[in-house]
């Protein structure tokens, strides 16, 4: 009985278990796509564009079908779309190389969308400038861009991580934590930043407009979806850059875009466009293509990936931040040219640049 | 032969009990090759492999930044919250427990109180916790405490209601007073109860501190758990739920050894 039972059992149920488990994103030819994007000032296009029937029509000029949806927590939408469920997602070039190229999952930067601009930043409860942080805990999410700000932050006044305690806290308790007599040093994004430069007792001693251009904000795609689908790609920059030109516009519409994002976001009109005036947008694809093609952005990645390595985030087993390959405009190679994972291309900005979408 | 009265043999009695979990472990195996093969790199369903490697790097390496071991000084930071807040809960459960089941006066203040107080979401409260008693170890204590003294109270209160009332008259015709009774009477049969309260309550308290962890900490099981998400660390996350899982499993056993060992007479009352 006992191995009768064995004998039958065991390869059905691994047959089961293969085909409820394996569900990788085949790469083929498809029509339906499946974009993932959550809150944040940069990315408020694409709920914009849902809303307003601008993603249909795109996709519809393509004979494709684009499916968006909002992600409440930002985490989850990137893991989602690494584990494979979604064909692209909105995230930060940081977050791109350690979370999808690190797992192995070749990501493309469709869309360079905008550059952080004074949207992170470091608070201080009773100190002056950034080198009066030495000896305090801070708290910040740990692994995020805020991390990496800190330590461009330290980096700038000769300090480094030891000369701080990080404790891990989650963005949505910032603000609470702030006004705790025990929290006196913070790293955070916006809105949070917004609310916290608010309280009588805050000094901002640094922000991300002191590093423009290092923590960008992308549109990326599974590299071989993208490659068998380029018309996805055209799609995602048509969407964008209509959404864009009229969110950026000075006009009614223009205002009642920037309104219905403000209050999707949780603020209002004015509380969205402050947070744009510390968002570097790129409403002009001809300037995302050149910011994409400088040789700023290798400057960046190799910063970047020398913050993830030593972080041991550049996958477990990378022995050095060469570990991923990261391919710019124009071929060049930063890290193995045999694992390349993260690639920025300019071929769709491109062509919402010379209007042949 | 009907069903209900089947005798198993013991090796396939040991098969039936092996089945689930090398069914789940066969399950894993199928699903992490398929897409391993598909993805060398995929971080989803790992191997085996680097699931060994990780726990070598977070037990029995010394970590690059801090020159600590993770696994256990996360075990340790874990466990100290885990202690205070059950050993808060235990001695709140026995005093409040105790008072609300055998006095009248105390039963009709707190009584209704504590059944309303045990109907709090405590997750609900967790911000206001953290806003009211800080970032530090003392919310997180606290979210247990909240989370299951409400339930342990209530439980040793009714275990004292359903004492045979005839117990108590008949040591009180032995002239017994109130304080008596509750020392003779009440916590001999109510104190074996207690350990299966909080073995009862492992489970949330576990869940109540991965909570607090996840929200803010520098270290901690639920901490790490939580930070290596930020990656898809699965090869980090399984063995860790694991060890948290083995962690309550053997707390769960050794309270009942302890039950045994402290209450030789509370196995008597098995099957009465």
């Amino acid at each position: 009985m006992t191995l009768s039972f064995k004998n039958k059992t065991l390869p059905l149920l691994a047959i089961i278990g293969a085909s409820f488990l394996a569900a990788p994103v085949a790469a083929q030819e498809k029509t339906e796509f499946n974009v993932a994007w959550s809150i944040y000032v940069g990315w408020m296009p694409w709920g914009y564009a849902e809303d307003t029937g601008i993603v249909d029509r795109w996709a519809d000029q393509y004979g494709i079908t684009i499916n968006v949806t909002q992600f409440n927590d930002y985490v989850e939408s990137i893991n989602q779309y690494t584990a494979g469920a979604y064909d692209a997602v909105t995230v930060t070039n940081m977050d791109a190389l350690s979370i999808p190229a690190a797992g192995g999952v070749d990501t493309t930067a469709v869309i360079v969308g905008d550059f952080s601009a004074g949207n992170d930043a470091v608070f201080l409860k009773g100190g002056e400038s950034i080198a009066d942080i030495v000896g305090r805990p801070v708290n910040l999410v740990e692994f995020s861009v805020s991390h990496y700000l800190l330590a461009r932050a330290l980096d700038s006044v000769g300090l480094s991580e030891r000369d701080v305690n990080v404790i891990n806290t989650a963005d949505p308790d910032m603000v609470g934590a702030f006004q705790t007599a025990d929290v006196t040093a913070m790293v955070t994004w916006n809105p949070m930043v917004a609310e916290i430069a608010m309280l009588p007792d805050a000094v901002q001693v640094f922000d991300s407009s002191m590093i423009p251009g290092e923590i960008i904000d992308l549109m990326v795609a599974n590299t071989e979806v993208l490659d068998a689908n380029p018309d996805f790609g055209r799609a995602l920059a048509g969407i964008w850059y209509e959404t864009v030109t009229l969110m950026t516009s000075d006009t009614p519409e223009g205002a009642e875009a920037r309104a219905a994002m403000g209050a999707a976001s949780g603020t209002d009109q004015a509380g969205f466009e402050a947070q744009m005036a510390a968002t570097e947008l790129f409403a002009d694809p001809a300037a995302a293509v050149a910011f994409t093609a400088s040789a700023d952005l290798a400057d960046t990645m190799n910063l970047v990936r020398a913050f993830l390595f030593d972080k041991g985030l550049l996958t477990p087993t990378a022995t050095s931040d060469n570990a991923i390959g990261i391919e710019l405009p124009g071929g060049t190679v930063l890290g193995d040219a045999d694992n390349i994972k993260l690639r920025f291309t300019t071929d769709y900005m491109q062509m919402a640049a010379d209007g042949a979408l | 032969m009907r069903l209900i009265n089947q005798r198993l043999s013991p090796p396939a009695l040991l098969a039936l009990k092996l089945a689930p979990f090398v069914l789940l472990i066969v399950a894993y195996l199928a699903g992490s090759a398929a897409r391993l093969t598909d993805n060398p790199a995929d971080k989803l369903l790992p191997a085996l492999s680097s699931m060994a490697t990780a726990i070598d790097l977070m037990a029995f390496t010394p970590d690059r930044r801090t020159g600590e071991y993770l696994l256990w000084t996360d075990t340790a930071a874990s466990l100290q919250r885990l202690g205070a807040g059950l050993g808060i809960s235990t001695a709140l459960a026995l005093v409040l427990g105790i008072a609300i089941g055998i006095f009248p006066a105390i039963r009709a203040l707190l009584g209704p109180f504590v059944g309303f107080v045990a109907m709090v979401p405590p997750l609900a409260l967790l911000p206001v916790l953290f806003i009211m008693l800080g970032l530090g170890e003392i919310s997180k204590i606290a979210l247990i405490v909240i989370g299951i003294a409400p339930i342990m109270i209530r439980d040793m209160a009714q275990r004292v209601l359903d004492l045979p009332r005839e117990q108590i008259v008949k040591a009180e015709t032995l002239s017994a007073n109130s304080w008596l009774v509750v020392w003779r009477v009440v916590l001999p049969q109510v104190l074996p109860r207690l350990i299966v309260s909080l073995r009862l309550q492992l489970g949330a308290a576990f869940l109540f501190l991965i909570a607090a962890e996840a929200i803010s900490s520098d270290s901690g099981l639920g901490y790490r758990i939580f930070l290596v998400r930020r990656y898809l660390s699965m090869d980090i996350i399984f063995p860790y739920v694991a060890w948290i899982t083995f962690l309550a499993a053997m707390a769960d056993y050794g309270l009942d050894r302890l039950r045994r060992w402290l209450f030789p007479w509370s196995e008597m009352e098995v099957g009465k």
